[in-house]
């Protein structure tokens, strides 16, 4: 019998396509999410649209915060360590928890080097702008990635971006001679071993899931429609005003994302949306989407 | 023969390939009409309180619950298999919708957080000599089974991970995830 394999790290996450994975601040809020069909529940402090109102240093979130949300709750609990923080990822292996997002909502620790996540017996969820990016983190052991966008924003137009280029690159690749495939990943600063496998298989080594932004059962859908695996919704939900019911509707136009009778049906009724921001608005060293090398 | 991987949320990719592979040209199931044109049916690894609660807002429970094991075979992988059995523990607070048919009890989760995933070899007799390569993540297990259901394997300890009552099969782990299809055959023949 063996633990932890790169099969069991992938394969939970295999286990969440198709689904919806919520932020939640408190056991109750969890208990919500679990109701509403979350497959699994982020723990943290602060949503990311009040770290981006209060400012400070955003860290990993108190222990005990995060052991209450695991025992509300019997679906997959996932946490945020600070880019590059391994202790921090040390803390949260030794919880229990079922993955780490080694995110940039929470303020960098280090600027150059990224958690080596093939040292955890945890698998770990890394955020990406591009092909480049993802690669680098599934090299350095990410078992799961997700585009970032621009979280606390409840603006898609960076989820979109980023999914766009991701989906972009993996087609272009398909395209390319293998000549072609040397200078390509030097050029994007990937592994070329890892170039090679998402241009033979025309996917990505890992799933892919959609962040940053997603406010509305019509983003949800949006973002799979352009192909991703499934959703992480941050303050979109416990930032609105009915909570429980946009909850279901996301999780439902998420699995029926290509039924637009079905999107319009669960987006009725559903009471004030997060407000939201316009990334014009939003200072270039306001944007969490730049941190991560 | 049609055969379904009910797609309301998980693995269903996987399942949809080695179904392929062995030359069946399978459904995706989301709503009842889409049932209706099926007599086999797979439910995917995922969170079986997601999928449940998405088989009773999209009216799938009542007809999967009168045809599941006469007109329609259905295979149940790990949170399948939790929508499958009769009782269910350590479910969801306030409990989770199932379909409830095979006479087995099912703990959710029974090995404990992520951490305790795990791969191992399984002599699975019906399946012919070679093991079967098991991959068990944040599994459940068949805790007890009625008289009418067969068990499949076990692991050395005893715990019991696939069983069968006539057209319904459960497996606590995930053939769809490696490269050996001998349960998805196995599967076609109910």
């Amino acid at each position: 019998m063996e633990k932890s394999t790169w099969t069991t790290k992938v394969g939970l996450a295999q286990m969440l396509k198709g689904g919806v994975i919520m932020d939640v601040v408190t056991p109750e809020q969890a208990r919500i999410a679990e109701e509403a069909g979350a497959v699994a529940v982020m723990a943290l402090e602060r949503v990311p649209a009040d770290i981006r109102a209060q400012g400070g240093v955003a860290r990993m979130s108190d222990p005990e915060l995060i052991v209450a949300i695991k025992e509300a709750v019997t679906i997959p609990v996932m946490a945020k360590a600070r880019i590059g923080h391994f202790v921090e990822a040390q803390v949260l292996e030794a919880l229990g928890i079922d993955y780490i997002d080694e995110s940039e909502v929470l303020t960098p620790a280090d600027e150059e080097h990224h958690i080596n996540k093939h040292r955890f017996k945890i698998p770990f969820v890394c955020g990406c702008r591009d092909l480049g990016e993802g690669l680098r983190r599934v090299a350095e052991g990410a078992a799961m990635l997700r585009t970032k966008g621009e979280a606390g924003t409840g603006n898609v137009v960076e989820a979109v971006r980023h999914a766009r280029a991701v989906y972009g690159e993996v087609r272009r690749l398909q395209s390319m001679s293998e000549d072609e495939l040397f200078v390509y990943a030097k050029n994007i600063q990937a592994p070329y071993e890892l170039v090679r496998q998402v241009a033979e298989t025309g996917r990505l080594p890992v799933v892919n899931f959609a962040a940053g932004g997603i406010a509305t059962p019509a983003d949800a859908a949006l973002m799979m429609q352009l192909g991703v695996d499934g959703v992480f919704v941050g303050s979109g939900i416990f930032k609105s005003g009915d909570p429980m019911k946009r909850a279901r509707a996301i999780v439902e136009a998420t699995t029926h994302y290509n039924d637009p009778e079905i999107i319009a049906e669960v987006s009725k009724g559903l009471g004030e949306a997060m407000v939201g921001i316009s990334l014009e608005q939003l200072p270039v060293e306001q944007r969490m989407a730049r941190r991560g090398w | 023969m049609t055969v379904g991987v009910l797609a309301l949320q998980g693995d269903v990719r996987e399942h949809l390939e080695v179904l392929k592979r062995i030359g069946v040209a399978p459904m995706e199931v989301r709503l009842p009409q889409h049932l209706a044109a099926i007599d086999r049916l797979i439910i995917p690894g995922g969170e079986s309180t997601t999928i449940g609660r998405l088989l009773y807002r999209y009216q799938l429970l009542e007809p999967l619950r009168a045809r599941a094991g006469h007109d329609l075979a259905v295979w149940g992988t790990c949170a399948g298999a939790i929508l499958l059995a009769r009782e269910v523990l350590d479910a969801k607070q306030g409990g989770q919708p199932t379909i409830g048919v095979m006479e087995m009890t099912v703990r959710r989760n029974a090995y404990g957080s992520q951490l305790e995933s795990f791969e191992t070899p399984l002599a699975v007799p019906v399946l012919g000599a070679p093991p079967l390569p098991g991959v068990f993540i944040r599994a459940p297990l068949i805790e007890a089974v009625g008289r009418e259901v067969e068990i499949l394997a076990r692991l050395p300890d005893g715990a019991i991970v696939a069983a069968r009552q006539g057209r319904l099969l459960a497996t606590t782990f995930h053939p769809e995830l490696t490269d050996d299809d001998r349960m998805h055959r196995y599967f076609l023949e109910l």
